[in-house]
């Protein structure tokens, strides 16, 4: 098998408040392949935004923190660098889009500014050849008049086209993995559609692989080639896109797509996750058996008392449910 | 700038004007017959009707005439002219030092929020807001010149006369002078740059790779600049008010000690002249702060 | 209490001083000689155990006349601290409610907070005879438009809001609107506000007084001993620093209970300056 461009192994990150630790990200592992579209699917709050955050080590200062676990990238344990040698990471081969395209760029900086930006801090490029790249990128978005725009100001562009200007500056430097945290879920369901679109095309071009972090079944099944469902900062079922959507084994994941009738990817509608009655688990006291267990509809007696292994089958389905074998 | 201009003489002449008391018999002391305190009375045009009054005083000022002194018989103006380079340099000075100083540590104690240099700072914060100028002056004044002889104890040489001197004789009274003003826009650099380093955007120049002094002078500070621009301006009611007196305490012939010794003589024209002086700057200073927003926020440029 | 203490640490040490303050001030008469007792056979004394901080360059002793200070400072700061909140108070709700008046005022007040709040104070002052109350007027008239303007703003929020418009449609007249439903969201911001008017007022009563643009010199206050005393400052520091220190300890315990008491109530409208 090709070595993977991400390896992440047990990861953990929790958040220390005043009211105890949260643990936001449980004990997750998975790898992602080059050039491969991983999809992280679940509700808010479940360790996805999170995990995202962990690997470039952006969690607030102070408030959330790695405490186990190991993230390979390149060869090396991105957990182990000094923040110098993460600085050269990030923007570079690893580059990040954030779910909030109104408030994610600089208000007073022009849009050539921040794109420009990232490529002159990483490649040794002079001023004029940085903007130049930044037209360039901004042509490679779609945004019409590319080479005038350089220099207008976020204000001047619609929700849309800003997440076009954030892709554009993840992709300026053509990195190996664009992490991409909801990046459709402020945008009209039109523009959504166009800005996914925009997203695997440049990826195929640049060669990228994209780790997409999405609540939305439909985005994951138009988008990716393997998922991870993500339950209370644990993994509980992972496998490539099809198969989960036609061998759905956690009941998580069945209760997720709910209603959605079986369908196949690049066919599904855009849904959003379905209802599933209960809430989500307070992260802070230690789980003992499985995290879903209060809400399953098939939980069993031993489902409280002991955590359910991950399993693994040929096709490499993952689950981990007592109720469901892969 | 004309239409405050004008409410503010509006307000000036509404105050003295209907306050009561009868300004001619104060002005002229105890003990005087009443043939002088008429005599004042017309010298200062106080037995016109008001509204007459505020028309010759209002044209008056329109052709820069601010009267002219009780005591010296010259012109306010001119003499406010005379005195102007030691309040002009004192000021200028100070607000060019404590601005720099001032954002410099507000944008530490941002980015080390809660850490014992951000402790430090603030402390000092409350401190300089705290201590009255010329409690800091006198001990300024105690060990710097009386006790370590390092600089001199009083007094104003011109600038004609050599840099060096000029800004030796400078250095307590702006120390003195800024430390409120440096108080004031630390905090406010403080607060706004915690506010700015919480968005989106400063994790998005996170992720792109920015090192942390870019992060903080070009991405953050640009967009604190329109609050902290409104607070030097606003501040600088401190500075003029401190200027005042900043100038006795260390003897600086300017424009703050005219008003001193106007004070005890009761000259009232220099008195007025001055407050127009000085609330005109502090409209301008102003007006320059509303028109800096242009250049920090491409949104209010429409 | 603990609790409240432990997490409001700034308000409580505030408070704390400024009672011992209080204390001693009220106190002073009984507990120190009197502060214009001339004994020029004593002149110049450096802090001894007769006179705990000295005495003056015409024999008076400066502990007896910082004590008394404090009394000025402390009637100073609570009158205009009580007087320009109530006036701004009633011009604010005023001026937020009825649009009609609101232009005048605001304009008028936008003047008056252009005039350096000193300047206007010495004209003031030096129009009328000196004395405790022309002082507490001209330090309160630059005061006002701060209260004003943040009394406006508050009106202009909470009218905004949903409640507000219902009272409107059940029939609530403007008036009551204004005591009933606006009224109370300004308490908040306004008692932050008062201390730091409080803190500016000691502030500039001294300033005042060290100028001669005071009060009349002959009662002891903070400002007026030290504008007697600034020229003995090298030969007798104590009579400039005790009361220096006494001014800038008052000031600073009345701001932290400000800083405090705005984390707390989570004000922030309320500005200093």
């Amino acid at each position: 098998m090709e070595e993977p461009v991400l390896d992440v192994r047990d990861l953990r990150t929790h958040f220390f408040t005043q009211d105890g630790v949260t643990r936001a990200v449980d004990g997750l592992s998975f790898t992602i392949a080059p050039g491969e579209t991983l999809g992280i699917v679940g509700e808010s709050g479940c360790g996805k935004s999170v995990t995202a955050l962990s690997i470039l080590r952006l969690l607030p200062a102070g408030l959330g923190r790695t405490v186990g676990g190991s993230i390979t990238f390149g060869g090396r344990d991105l957990l182990t660098l000094d923040e110098a040698e993460m600085r050269r990471i990030r923007g570079d081969r690893i580059a990040m889009v954030f779910q909030e395209p109104m408030t994610s760029l600089n208000p007073v900086l022009t849009v050539g500014e921040q794109i420009a930006e990232a490529v002159m801090i990483h490649q040794s490029k002079s001023k004029s050849e940085a903007w130049a790249r930044a037209a360039e990128m901004l042509t490679l978005v779609r945004i019409p008049d590319a080479a005038r725009r350089v220099h207008d100001y976020p204000h001047q562009f619609s929700g849309g086209m800003r997440q076009r200007v954030m892709i554009a500056i993840a992709l300026s430097c053509h990195p190996q993995l664009l992490i991409a945290d909801e990046p459709t879920t402020a945008l009209d369901v039109t523009i959504q559609a166009q800005i996914l679109k925009l997203m695997l095309e440049l990826k195929g071009r640049i060669g990228a692989a994209i780790l997409l972090i999405t609540h939305d079944l439909g985005v994951v099944a138009e988008t990716c080639q393997r998922v991870i469902v993500m339950y209370a900062g644990r993994k509980v079922e992972e496998a490539p896109v099809e198969e989960l959507f036609d061998r759905p084994l956690h009941p998580y994941t069945r209760g997720l797509m709910g209603s959605i009738p079986r369908h196949r990817p690049g066919i599904a509608p855009s849904r959003r996750l379905q209802e599933i009655p209960g809430i989500v688990p307070n992260l802070r006291a230690p789980v003992a058996g499985c995290a879903f267990a209060p809400r399953c509809p098939q939980a069993t007696p031993r489902c409280a008392a002991e955590a359910p292994p991950l399993r693994r089958d040929a096709t490499g389905h993952e689950v981990s449910c007592w109720e469901a074998s892969p | 700038m004309l239409p405050v201009m004008a409410v503010v003489a509006v307000c000036v002449f509404l105050l003295l004007h209907l306050a009561p008391g009868d300004p001619a018999s104060i002005i002229a002391g105890e003990n005087v017959s009443p043939e002088n305190i008429a005599r004042i009375r017309t010298q200062l045009g106080l037995d016109l009707p008001v509204w007459k009054q505020f028309l010759v005083w209002v044209g008056a000022l329109l052709t820069g005439d601010l009267g002219h002194s009780m005591f010296w018989g010259d012109p306010v103006a001119s003499l406010i002219a005379q005195r102007a380079e030691p309040t002009i340099s004192l000021a200028i000075t100070t607000l060019l030092v404590a601005v720099f100083l001032a954002i410099s540590l507000g944008v530490l104690a941002a980015a080390r929020a809660g850490s014992l240099v951000d402790r430090l700072v603030m402390g000092f914060a409350v401190l300089g807001f705290s201590v009255p100028v010329f409690v800091v002056g006198y001990v300024l004044i105690f060990v710097f010149a009386i006790n370590l002889k390092w600089l001199p104890v009083q007094g104003y040489v011109p600038i004609a006369d050599g840099v060096g001197l000029w800004l030796r004789n400078l250095v307590l009274p702006s120390v003195a002078l800024g430390m409120a003003y440096v108080a004031l826009i630390a905090r406010i650099t403080r607060t706004t740059m915690l506010d700015v380093l919480a968005e989106d955007y400063m994790r998005t120049a996170k992720a792109k790779g920015v090192a942390n002094r870019r992060m903080l002078f070009r991405h953050a500070l640009k967009n604190a600049a329109v609050p902290i621009a409104t607070v030097v301006g606003n501040g600088v009611a401190l500075l003029i008010g401190g200027v005042v007196i900043t100038e006795t305490v260390f003897n600086i012939p300017g424009i703050g000690r005219l008003v001193v010794d106007a004070i005890a003589r009761r000259d009232y024209p220099i008195i007025q002249g001055v407050i127009m002086v000085f609330s005109g700057v502090y409209v301008l200073v102003n007006l320059l702060v509303d028109l800096s927003y242009t250049l920090f926020d491409p949104r209010v440029r429409g | 209490m603990k609790r409240f203490a432990r997490r409001n640490p700034t308000i409580v040490i505030g408070a704390i001083l400024l009672i011992l303050v209080a204390l001693a001030a009220i106190a002073a008469p009984w507990v120190t000689g009197d502060p214009q007792l001339l004994t020029p056979n004593d002149r110049l004394q450096s802090p001894n155990a007769n006179y705990w901080l000295g005495t003056d360059h015409l024999g008076r002793d400066v502990y007896a006349r910082t004590l008394h200070g404090a009394r000025i400072s402390l009637l100073v700061g609570l009158t205009v601290a009580a007087l320009s909140v109530a006036i701004g108070l009633f011009i604010g709700l005023a001026a937020g409610y009825w649009r009609r008046v609101d232009t005048l005022v605001m304009r008028f007040m936008d003047g008056l907070m252009s005039i350096p709040a000193i300047l206007l104070a010495i004209a003031l002052v030096s129009l009328n005879k000196a004395s405790v109350f022309i002082v507490i007027v001209a330090i309160t008239i630059p005061e006002i438009p701060r209260v004003v303007r943040l009394v406006r703003s508050v009106v202009l929020t909470v009218r905004e809001m949903p409640y507000i418009e219902a009272a409107v449609s059940g029939g609530s007249r403007g008036g009551k609107i204004v005591i009933r439903h606006i009224l109370p969201s300004t308490v908040a911001p306004l008692i932050v506000q008062a201390t730091y008017i409080a803190a500016s007022a000691i502030l500039i009563e001294a300033g005042l007084s060290f100028l001669g643009a005071g009060v009349p010199p002959e009662i002891p206050t903070w400002g007026n001993m030290i504008a007697q005393s600034r020229l003995f400052v090298a030969r007798a520091p104590w009579t400039v620093f005790a009361p220096g220190t006494a001014l800038a300890l008052v000031i600073l315990a009345v701001n932290l209970v400000g800083d405090g008491l705005r984390d707390f109530l989570d004000v922030r409208l309320a500005r200093r300056m």
